[in-house]
């Protein structure tokens, strides 16, 4: 299998090469989304393979070792065995919702590859045995819903409306595109996170068994039913096969979003965007990632495995670089202010703890700390983690903790009423 | 048979009364939320049972500690 129209092989050094045109084909062009029309002179239509038998698809995808490009990382094969597996007809949703800040990969791929998107969609409906399709996208990026409401009429006009895709616009929110918020809303209720179990795989939308995939995941599925699951590890490292969206943001001369094979070096990456990939810090993994100094993880593979012994994961494929001479832990106040305002003001220990937390930050990083402001801090991030419905304050609180150890000459200078050594 | 208590933090709403009851097994944070300190062995099952019934928002329960299935996706 050859791949996509446009994904034209290495130009210089193999080595060098991190990036790749898969989902990312034809970007460099695109004023506007693909038509049906062009998606299929890109990737050809559908295999009709897999609409004889549908559960090879999820072959296919085990071998692939495809996972969740969400942030979680969940291999996605064994979810939508999880949903297979279940009695009566299922539901899928596709998640574009997208609420990291610091992520744009989803609303890029959204913006020119809807189709794509929706072929993962369909494909993994006729896997799961679904007979409906949710697209969830933000309500406050009006011009998303208008591009997938027409791609979804033209795949109607085009005779491929076999399954019914709906697109809903879900309130602006940083747990909102958390998996069970999304199904409550689906349900009529609140886009905020309820308490598994159930898990969504056993009662969904509808009280349907439902599977609940990023959009660039579903993208993926697309690719792998086209080409094959040999063809998706022709790139990537052995572990992380296949290509992943990233979002890269901060002090770099090119920020933006990149595809590139899953497990290049973070290092590369940097240097990919032309930042510096030895001095600074970086927070990797979005607001519910962790800083760390550049060069403590600039050799260190951008994937799950490859980042679990820094402690650090990929996240959603976010990167975002420490402008020089701004202070890491006033930036870390300045997020968590804004994931404490951004809970479903449902669960205590959120609801008071995040805002406690992000005002001990605030005081710390303006250098009139109260009392043993370390201590409490310390105290507080570990009496938090874990008791909340979702992980959103588990999040919050290991950006945190990580900013106290990536920082922490700045964090006792601060704490002592002296200003940090950047502003010195 | 030890039990395990399962606690609704979308539920609860902070009353307090599950650690006045129970307070081998329950603490409260600093915002007057409960933090479980441990599975209830049967020496304490009467006190956790007593705590579940007293809470206001019906977000404390008590299970087997077995039957405990957070598998899946």
């Amino acid at each position: 299998m050859t791949g996509p129209q446009g994904d034209h092989g290495s130009r210089g050094r193999p080595r060098a090469r991190i990036t790749h045109r898969r989902l990312t084909a034809g970007w460099q062009d695109a004023t506007r989304p693909a038509s049906l029309r062009e998606h299929h002179d890109r990737y050809g239509p559908l295999p009709a393979a897999c609409q004889q038998n549908p559960l090879a698809l999820v072959d296919a995808v085990a071998a692939a070792r495809l996972t969740g490009r969400g942030g979680a990382g969940f291999p996605t094969a064994t979810k939508m065995r999880a949903v297979a597996g279940r009695r009566g007809p299922a539901v899928v949703v596709a998640n574009g919702v997208e609420s990291e800040p610091a992520s744009q990969k989803d609303q890029a791929l959204l913006a020119r590859a809807p189709h794509l998107v929706l072929d993962g969609a369909l494909l993994a409906a006729r896997a799961v045995g679904a007979d409906s399709i949710h697209v969830c996208l933000d309500r406050a990026r009006d011009q998303q819903a208008g591009v997938m409401l027409r791609a979804i009429s033209e795949r109607q006009r085009a005779g491929l409306g076999e399954v019914a895709m709906l697109a809903h616009g879900l309130p602006s929110r940083y747990v909102a595109s958390e998996e069970t918020a999304l199904i409550r809303w689906l349900n009529g209720g609140e886009a905020r996170p309820t308490t598994v179990p159930p898990r969504p795989f056993e009662r969904g939308v509808g009280g349907r068994p439902t599977l609940v995939d990023n959009v660039e995941t579903l993208a993926h599925v697309a690719l792998i039913a086209r080409y094959g699951p040999d063809w998706f590890g022709q790139v990537g490292e052995p572990g992380t096969p296949g290509t992943m969206l990233i979002t890269v943001s901060g002090a770099v001369g090119c920020p933006g979003v990149y595809e590139i094979g899953a497990g290049s070096r973070l290092g590369d990456v940097l240097a990919l965007c032309d930042g510096d990939s030895e001095d600074g810090a970086v927070l990797v993994g979005g607001y519910f990632g962790t800083w760390h100094a550049t060069r403590d993880v600039a050799r260190l593979p951008l994937s799950a495995p490859g980042l679990r012994d820094a402690g650090a994961s990929p996240g959603a494929g976010v990167i975002v670089a420490l402008p020089a001479g701004r202070c890491g832990l006033a930036e870390t106040a300045r997020i968590l202010g804004f994931l404490s305002r951004q809970g479903a003001g449902q669960c205590g220990p959120c609801m008071f703890g995040l805002p406690a937390v992000a005002g001990d930050f605030a005081q710390l990083a303006d250098g009139r700390p109260g009392g043993d402001v370390l201590e409490r801090l310390h105290r507080r991030l570990g009496s938090i983690a874990g008791r909340g419905a979702c992980r959103h304050p588990d999040g919050a609180v290991r950006m945190a903790a990580s900013a106290l150890a990536a920082f922490a000459p700045d964090a006792s200078a601060h704490a002592a009423g002296r200003p940090c050594l950047e502003a010195q | 048979m030890r039990q395990r208590l399962r606690w609704d933090p979308t539920a609860c709403t902070g009353h307090g009364l599950c650690a006045d009851l129970l307070p081998e097994r329950i603490d409260l944070d600093e915002w007057g939320y409960p933090v479980i300190l441990g599975d209830v062995p049967p020496g304490l099952a009467r006190h956790a049972r007593r705590a579940v019934r007293a809470c206001p928002a019906l977000a404390l329960r008590l299970q087997q500690a077995d039957e405990d299935h957070d598998g899946g996706a």
